[in-house]
């Protein structure tokens, strides 16, 4: 009995962190059982979540952005803009993939430090100096793919990290091996991880959760990992796509929630006076998470542009308002210092899914827009209602 | 019918842990200039809040008689109709309108559904005439002094048929002249019947305006002076706003040892290019080791302002003068070199500048010094963890967990969580903005005790301070200022309530 109060109170006192969680797995189930199935099936599992990617990416680095009260509308035609340039560099001067991409990264964080010392230095309001970038960067597009309309690119490589996947060594059972050992690890190092952080609590003599409540939390997170690999196995294993979101919300997870820095972050949109009180360099915070966003569109850009295989003259179009959107439902609060980088993920894929669910479902586009609406409507109406509980 | 105009009676008002009134009496005869003094803190705002609407019926206990009619106010438009008007210290006029939009703002002339514009003009004409405003209604009010702005509130508040008229501390950001000129219009309305209701510190204008004077302290009326008894003396109101005697609310503290001086400020001015003044000017300062500095002073005196330009300028005065620590001069540019060398600032406006209310206790323990709690950038959370109980024990911090947002605890809790803060840089001079305003006495009683823990580990305090029972019963020395200068340096014998007063009502 002990152990479902304890169950209870842990879910009420983080039901603004679950909330999403709850969200996405009633999303996934209702879309599961209304095509029978065919929403959790393998191939529909994998082409949703790299169907999610560039935007994933977008909304991680928007949660640090809307952390510190600001916004950052030019990240959609930025990464179609620097998306557009990986294609130049890669068709018509020959640089190599390996150059091409650590350079058009460069380039973002470049053009988002810019952003951040218009808006930290200058002083211009975030949304007018970013709208004005995302002007300036729509021009940009057009102007580079004025002469030769769509590029298309041929480089096997740079198309893999949009379509392609992780070999997989040899297949068992029709199942992708590399796909279920990276995700055994996955699941080894999860558990190493929060035993070892239990530990370490205890020899400092704190109160931890109760030993059966653990295990059932390590069972329950191990299975979920092991069931999406398990489906993503069935299909062509993990994507490159996927592995790049993993490997950003882990660095990005990390950098929030365990370093100085991202302490910093949140200190400075929590309050931001107080923040330079506390000896915090207001602006050079801002010039970091600016910066950061830039880098993140630069990653969105070449994401997109190859899960194309080619550059647009649209492309990035709407991407920004996407992210923005997937950060709210993710749990970003617009008041400042509150949201998670973990949350714009779990967003970016409930949009995905609630989109892929409704295709599969034969759902005309205009619906689909106006149910979108009222998903994100909803999330935060469910985040104010709970903050107001909380206050 | 009584000739009172305005009778409070037993007014009482409570805020979460704190009494702000009780049982306050305060009565306005008609057409007469009635002045409300006390201390910072004393509850004059809060009474008047209650009087206007502010805090709605229901909210407070007591009475309200106006014009001998029980009244329930439950927003401020209702007092405003039954002809009370109020003027606030912040002027809440719009910059960038004219003269005629303003006085009219929010009680819009109409024809029909529409504004009528000639008839708002005509009648602004009028009204700035009443206060003898020289200038077209057309004028924008950025283009006013803030004299004359002041004058523009007083026409839109006669402009709803006002006949009690509310100032508070309308001349606290006046110079002389057009403080004159006020108090002679004042009086003027005086003669057309208008009553007055004004709140000020500057005792010489309340000697020479007021037909009574009531004192407040500590949320009671003290009591009602009669000029025209001639009861009505600085002396008399001195006395009165101060006249509590230093209980032992203030922890003695034994074998004082004071050191050497660790902080020097000679021919310290600070110029604020916003305000486009001086705030600080040319104050001349030290603080030993081992030694409680008071600063008294009224509210706008440049206690803050001072504070603020020795912890790393955060507001980017121009700085003159020489500051020395340790005997070497300094020159902190951010707040973080000012950490660095030993300062920590605990702020006045602990909501609003001190904390991150949405965070826990933890969080906002470690936030001055996550060096502290890290290597290499990487933070180490049961060390965060583990310092901040022993903050939470040694600050005798009241709160179910350390995971406690701190914008749900009280005052004095987060009062303390905000001194934790400090401390935890292990700063070698404190500086205390305001420490005890907004909380309890018991709580007060557990700061006091930590700043004296502290001065004998040998740290040395700045203390800021509206409360004068606080200076004096802290302090080992102290400054009082007024209008951003050091208007004298008093020791412990020399120091009373009425000398400090005196110093600071210049």
């Amino acid at each position: 009995m002990n152990f479902f109060k304890e169950a209870k109170a842990l879910v009420k006192a983080n039901i603004r962190d679950y909330g999403m969680y709850i969200a996405l797995i009633v999303i996934m189930l209702t879309f599961t059982i209304m095509t029978n199935g065919l929403f959790m099936s393998s191939r529909n599992i994998s082409n949703l979540l790299d169907s999610a990617g560039y935007i994933a990416v977008l909304a991680v680095g928007m949660t640090l952005v809307i952390v510190i009260r600001h916004i950052d509308l030019s990240v959609g035609f930025l990464a179609g803009f620097l998306g557009a340039i990986a294609a130049i560099f890669l068709t018509q001067m020959g640089v190599s993939v390996w150059i091409t991409i650590p350079v058009i990264l460069i380039f973002g964080a470049l053009i988002g430090l810019v952003n951040g010392v218009l808006v930290a230095k200058i002083g211009i309001p975030s949304f007018v100096a970013t709208l004005a970038g995302m002007l300036i960067f729509r021009g940009a597009l057009l102007q580079v793919t004025e002469k030769t309309g769509t590029i298309i690119i041929k480089d096997d490589q740079f198309n893999a990290i949009g379509n392609g996947f992780i070999p997989s060594i040899m297949q068992i059972n029709g199942l992708h091996l590399l796909t279920l050992l990276v995700g055994l690890i996955g699941i080894l190092l999860f558990v190493y991880n929060e035993i070892s952080n239990r530990r370490n609590k205890m020899t400092y003599g704190f109160e931890v959760m109760s030993s059966g409540l653990f295990s059932a939390k390590l069972v329950l997170i191990s299975a979920i990992i092991g069931y999406i690999t398990w489906i993503l196995a069935g299909y062509n294993g993990l994507s490159w796509t996927v592995i790049i979101m993993i490997v950003v919300v882990v660095i990005y997870h990390f950098l929030s929630s365990k370093t100085v820095l991202g302490r910093h972050i949140y200190a400075v949109g929590s309050n931001p006076e107080a923040a330079h009180l506390s000896g915090i360099n207001v602006q050079k915070i801002t010039y970091i998470v600016f910066g950061s966003m830039g880098m993140l569109a630069a990653l969105s850009g070449i994401l997109f542009t190859s899960r194309l295989q080619s550059a647009t003259t649209t492309a990035g179009t709407l991407f920004e308002l996407d992210a923005i959107a997937a950060a709210y439902v993710g749990g970003v609060s617009s008041a400042g210092g509150v949201g998670k980088v973990t949350g714009a993920i779990i967003g970016a894929i409930v949009m995905a899914s609630l989109s892929s669910g409704m295709n599969l479902l034969g759902v005309g586009i205009s619906y689909q827009y106006m149910i979108r609406g009222g998903v994100l409507a909803g999330a935060v109406i469910f985040d104010v209602m709970t903050r107001k509980q909380r206050a | 019918m009584s000739d009172y105009i305005l009778e409070m009676n037993n007014i009482s008002k409570e805020f979460p842990g704190v009494k702000a009134l009780s049982n306050v009496n305060f009565k306005v005869r008609k057409g007469e200039i009635h002045c409300l003094v006390g201390e910072n803190g004393a509850g004059k705002s809060t009474l008047m809040k209650v009087l206007s609407g502010v805090y709605p019926y229901g909210t407070y206990d007591g009475d309200i008689v106006f014009e001998g009619k029980v009244q329930q106010f439950n927003e401020i438009t209702d007092s405003v109709k039954v002809g009370i008007g109020i003027i606030y210290q912040e002027l809440a006029l719009f910059p960038d309108l004219t003269v005629y939009e303003n006085i009219f703002a929010g009680n819009e002339l109409k024809k029909g559904p529409f504004v009528d514009w000639n008839k708002t003009i005509v009648q602004a004409t009028g009204l700035l005439e009443k206060v003898k405003l020289k200038v077209t209604p057309e004028t924008l009010i950025k283009e006013l002094g803030v004299g004359k702005q002041q004058l523009v509130e007083i026409a839109k508040a006669l402009s709803k048929d006002v006949n009690l008229l509310i100032l508070d501390e309308p001349t606290a950001a006046l110079n002389e002249d057009d403080s004159e000129n006020l108090l002679v219009l004042l009086k003027e309305l005086k003669n057309q019947g208008i009553s007055c209701i004004m709140i000020s510190h500057k005792l010489k204008e309340v000697i020479s305006i007021a037909d009574k004077v009531t004192v407040l302290r500590d949320g009671q009326t003290i009591c009602t002076l009669n000029a025209s008894n001639g009861e009505v003396s600085e002396n008399v109101i001195i006395k009165n706003m101060v006249g509590r005697d230093i209980e032992d609310i203030y922890p003695k503290r034994l074998n004082k040892k004071i050191g050497e001086t660790i902080l020097e400020l000679s021919d310290w001015t600070a110029y604020d290019s916003q305000l486009g003044r001086n705030v600080v000017k040319n104050v001349q300062l030290e603080v030993k080791k081992g030694e409680i500095i008071g600063i008294a002073g009224l509210m706008g005196s440049g206690r803050t302002e001072l504070a603020l330009s020795i912890f790393g300028n955060p507001k980017n005065y121009k700085l003159q003068g020489n500051m020395k620590m340790f005997g070497e001069t300094k020159e902190l540019k951010h707040t973080s070199e000012a950490i660095k060398a030993g300062i920590a600032y605990v702020t006045e406006d602990r909501k609003g500048d001190g904390l991150f209310l949405l965070q826990d206790i933890k969080s906002n323990v470690s936030a001055a010094h996550l060096k502290g709690i890290s290597t290499k950038g990487i933070l180490n959370l049961n060390e965060e963890v583990k310092i901040g109980t022993e903050y939470k024990d040694s600050l005798y911090i009241k709160a179910s967990s350390l995971e406690q947002i701190v914008g749900k605890l009280s005052g004095g809790n987060q009062q303390k969580v905000s001194l934790g803060k400090w401390l935890f840089t292990g700063p070698k001079i404190l500086i205390l903005d305001e420490p005890t305003r907004g909380i309890d006495v018991g709580a007060k009683f557990e700061i006091y005790t930590i700043m004296n823990e502290l001065i004998n580990e040998g740290m040395s305090i700045i203390m800021i301070s509206s409360e004068l029972g606080e200076v004096l019963g802290m302090s080992d020395r102290i400054y009082v200022m007024a209008e951003g200068s050091v208007k004298g340096e008093l020791t412990m014998e020399e120091a009373t309530q009425e000398t400090i007063m005196e110093l600071a009502t210049q």
